[in-house]
């Protein structure tokens, strides 16, 4: 019915669309498994329930609860209105300290406590994530 | 007083730029006007305003003039005087009069080198490079002037952010800029074909040069700023898919898709309105970047400067570009006279075609993920990030193909070639790297799926490209390269997968163990230095029979307060050796944090062996 070359271009088009579909797919698929979540210590404190999900949590390290042994970190994030215990063993940024703002990344054990992974503060000494600035801001 | 010197002459260079437009402007229509001496005199004159004003930024800043804001805010008296230098584009007003300066320069350097081309060709460009200029002089004057004053005069000013002050940063901007400035003259040149319908293969033959430059400045700025975060950041990493990074990346993907198009288009005059598109998009990515970088949208780990009300002019501008980009190519598409002789499918051509394939899956896999939560943030207000596992699923099936394709394309004849003459090298090149890779990764234990097809294809290529150099000696810049590219994937791959890291929290004269070695923390030292204080760590790393003294330091700035730490890095050709260490609290204990990365070194040759091709081929054919 139709030509070779008709035909030959036809399912070249068909082709092309079905790759770009798929990356698209792939691409957004990906994007949902991969995606961390930033929460406040009060946003967690309302959660329904504990998802195992890598999550960050930003604040404001509260006023003397950092304590070191050799291993771990343990300090607590505040936002004023809840707090969350935070765990953590691995190196630690610069700027991290007591009524800093700093940015946690790991898994959450319960509403109180949160496994860090990582630990994140920015290079600025009046610096504030603008996560932490805003739930902050309606303190 | 000579604070307005730099004021007065951006608007002199800005009556020049609104003269120059509305003169060039005419050859739209009309396709016979020359360029007069005039015009060419005048953009020398803009260029030196821009020089002027520039330099007199950089007085400021080396005489600590308090009286101009932007010293102020970003400069201090017990600064060396080095980074008071750097500090003048260390900032947002500054970094965009460097973005304004290499504008004007890179337009007068095109306008001497063009001189043997078509005047309507070299007048477009001209009339759209005016364009950009007038875009950044607007914005500059109006929205960031770094002349601004300051009364009364403050007697110190607040210091530029530590981080900041480092070798490679100081440097890294530059740069980078010349790479992302270097775009805007590709674009400009590629409008100014299409519409005086000469998109073929001379106007090939000409841009290829600026593309190559831009595209070595925008390799090297991205390795400068890589090294830097590897030693200074002190996560011991050389790139975490950070936004701010990445908007570096995406013109470099996109710079070498354009590359290997623009080298067919001249070579077999086809992809006429592809290297179009191309030029349109690298340099609308690397405006983007800019934007990205500069308006405080991106919540990056690195970001400095932030002002959002100054992105909506950036942004504005980027759109009535794009849109006026997009209207003239769909305008003028018919001017352009495709070669519509079709390609064999087994040619160099169609090797080209799915490198430019590859280039746009890693690019738009790359923007998604920068752009995302920025849209996501602003339509739902949920606050995410990405990291690099979302990155890595995506790249990693991606770039085994890919692999495959680089090593055996650059082989294929141009036109027509035959899939039958396999050739017996290669088979058994690729036999000898699935042995390689298969010890390797049993001794290793690497774990990951894709780890075994993604070893063997990158030793595959990297054993291809060592092998091209024996072959004919014909296009040597292209062999460097991409020995370069294929070196830079295995000792990625192999840093990614050997390193070790260990980290705790240990007081002067603790000794931790780790995997065979000894880690000792001795002693520690404070001493003065010009702008800061500075604590050295002493510590030994022992095992049978070695023994390393490690030195990492950490810096107390008072202007602003803050702490720095430095890497103290031992780099051999096999391995490095990093240590660095931070204070925690005030009790004693310091955060110490102590890896061995291998081959580390070989993954910075390999991105200067690729820039090296690129100088090199920048070199051979001046056409």
């Amino acid at each position: 019915m139709y030509g070779k070359k008709v035909k030959l271009r036809i399912l070249f088009i068909s082709l092309l669309l079905i790759s770009v579909a798929l990356s698209i797919y792939l691409i957004l698929k990906s994007l949902e498994e991969n995606v961390v979540y930033f929460l406040s210590p009060t946003e967690i404190r309302n959660l329904v329930e504990i998802e195992n999900k890598k999550i960050r949590v930003g604040g404001m390290v509260k006023n003397n609860s950092i304590v070191i042994d050799s291993e771990n970190v343990n300090f607590i994030i505040t936002d004023f209105k809840n707090e969350i215990n935070v765990n953590y063993s691995g190196p630690v940024p610069n700027l991290f300290e007591e009524g800093k703002g700093v940015v946690a990344e790991g898994f959450l054990k319960d509403q109180s406590f949160l496994i860090a992974e990582k630990i994140l503060a920015k290079h600025d000494e009046n610096y504030m994530p603008p996560e932490v600035a805003e739930s902050l801001k309606d303190k | 007083m000579i604070n307005q010197l730099g004021n007065y002459s951006l608007y002199i260079a800005l009556l020049i730029s609104i003269f120059v437009i509305s003169k060039t402007s005419l050859s739209l229509r009309k396709s016979s006007i020359t360029l007069s001496g005039n015009i060419f005199s005048l953009i020398s004159v803009q260029s030196i305003m821009v020089i002027i004003s520039f330099l007199t930024l950089i007085y400021a800043f080396v005489t600590s003039d308090f009286s101009n804001e932007t010293v102020y805010n970003n400069s201090h008296t017990t600064k060396p005087l080095f980074y008071k230098i750097s500090g003048t584009w260390g900032n947002h007003e500054g970094s965009l009069l460097l973005w304004l300066l290499v504008l004007t320069i890179f337009l007068f350097i095109f306008t001497v080198e063009s001189k043997n081309l078509s005047q309507r060709y070299r007048t477009l460009t001209l009339f759209f490079q005016q364009i950009i200029i007038f875009g950044f002089l607007l914005f500059i004057l109006f929205t960031s002037n770094p002349f601004s004053n300051l009364f009364p005069i403050p007697n110190e000013g607040t210091g530029l952010n530590p981080i900041l002050q480092d070798p490679a940063l100081a440097i890294h901007p530059p740069i980078l800029y010349l790479g992302y400035v270097g775009t805007s003259i590709i674009f400009s040149s590629a409008l100014a074909a299409i519409i005086s319908g000469s998109i073929n293969k001379s106007w090939a033959s000409h841009i290829k040069k600026w593309v190559l430059v831009s595209w070595v400045f925008l390799s090297i700025g991205i390795l400068l700023g890589s090294i830097w975060a590897y030693y200074e950041l002190g996560w011991g990493g050389f790139w975490f898919w950070d936004p701010v990074e990445n908007v570096s990346l995406m013109p470099w993907l996109c710079l070498t898709a354009l590359l290997h198009t623009i080298f067919t288009l001249e070579k077999r005059d086809i992809f006429h309105s592809w290297a179009v598109i191309l030029s349109i998009t690298t340099f609308s990515l690397s405006m983007s970047g800019t934007f990205l970088v500069r308006s405080g949208i991106l919540n990056s780990i690195h970001t400095f400067a932030n002002d959002p009300s100054r992105g909506v002019f950036i942004l504005c501008f980027l759109f009535i570009l794009i849109f006026l980009s997009i209207l003239i190519y769909f305008f003028y598409q018919k001017t352009i006279k495709e070669n519509l002789t079709k390609p064999y499918l087994i040619s160099k051509e169609t090797a080209v075609l799915l490198n430019n394939l590859f280039m746009m899956f890693f690019l738009s896999v790359v923007l998604i993920g920068t752009v995302y939560p920025i849209f996501l943030e602003v339509i739902n207000n949920e606050k995410i990030s990405i990291g690099p596992p979302f990155y890595h699923k995506l790249l990693i099936p991606f770039l085994i193909p890919f692999l495959f394709f680089m090593a055996i394309g650059p082989n294929i004849k141009w036109i027509n070639d035959k899939i039958g003459k396999i050739n017996f090298t290669q088979v058994s090149i690729f036999i000898i790297s699935i042995i390689v890779s298969y010890f390797f990764v049993k001794k290793y234990g690497v774990s990951y799926l894709l780890s075994l097809p993604l070893f063997i294809l990158s030793i595959f290529l990297f054993f291809i490209t060592i092998k091209d150099f024996f072959g004919k000696k014909v296009n040597i810049s292209q062999k460097i390269s991409h020995f370069g590219f294929s070196l830079l994937i295995l000792s990625i791959l192999l840093n990614g997968v050997l390193s070790k890291e260990f980290s705790s929290n240990m007081k002067v004269g603790d000794e931790r163990k780790f995997l065979n070695k000894t880690i000792k923390f001795e002693s520690i030292k404070v001493i003065k230095e010009q702008n800061y204080q500075s604590l050295i760590g002493e510590f030994n790393i022992k095992d049978e029979n070695n023994s390393l003294s490690l030195k990492p330091e950490l810096r107390i700035y008072d202007q602003p307060q803050t702490i720095t730490s430095e890497a103290d890095i031992s780099s051999t050709i096999f391995s490095d050796n990093f240590l660095v260490f931070n204070v925690l609290k005030n009790d004693g204990f310091y955060n110490v944090r102590y890896q061995i990365k291998p081959f580390m070194i070989w993954i910075w040759i390999s991105v200067i062996l690729i820039s090296f091709g690129g100088l090199i081929s920048l070199k051979k054919k001046n056409v």
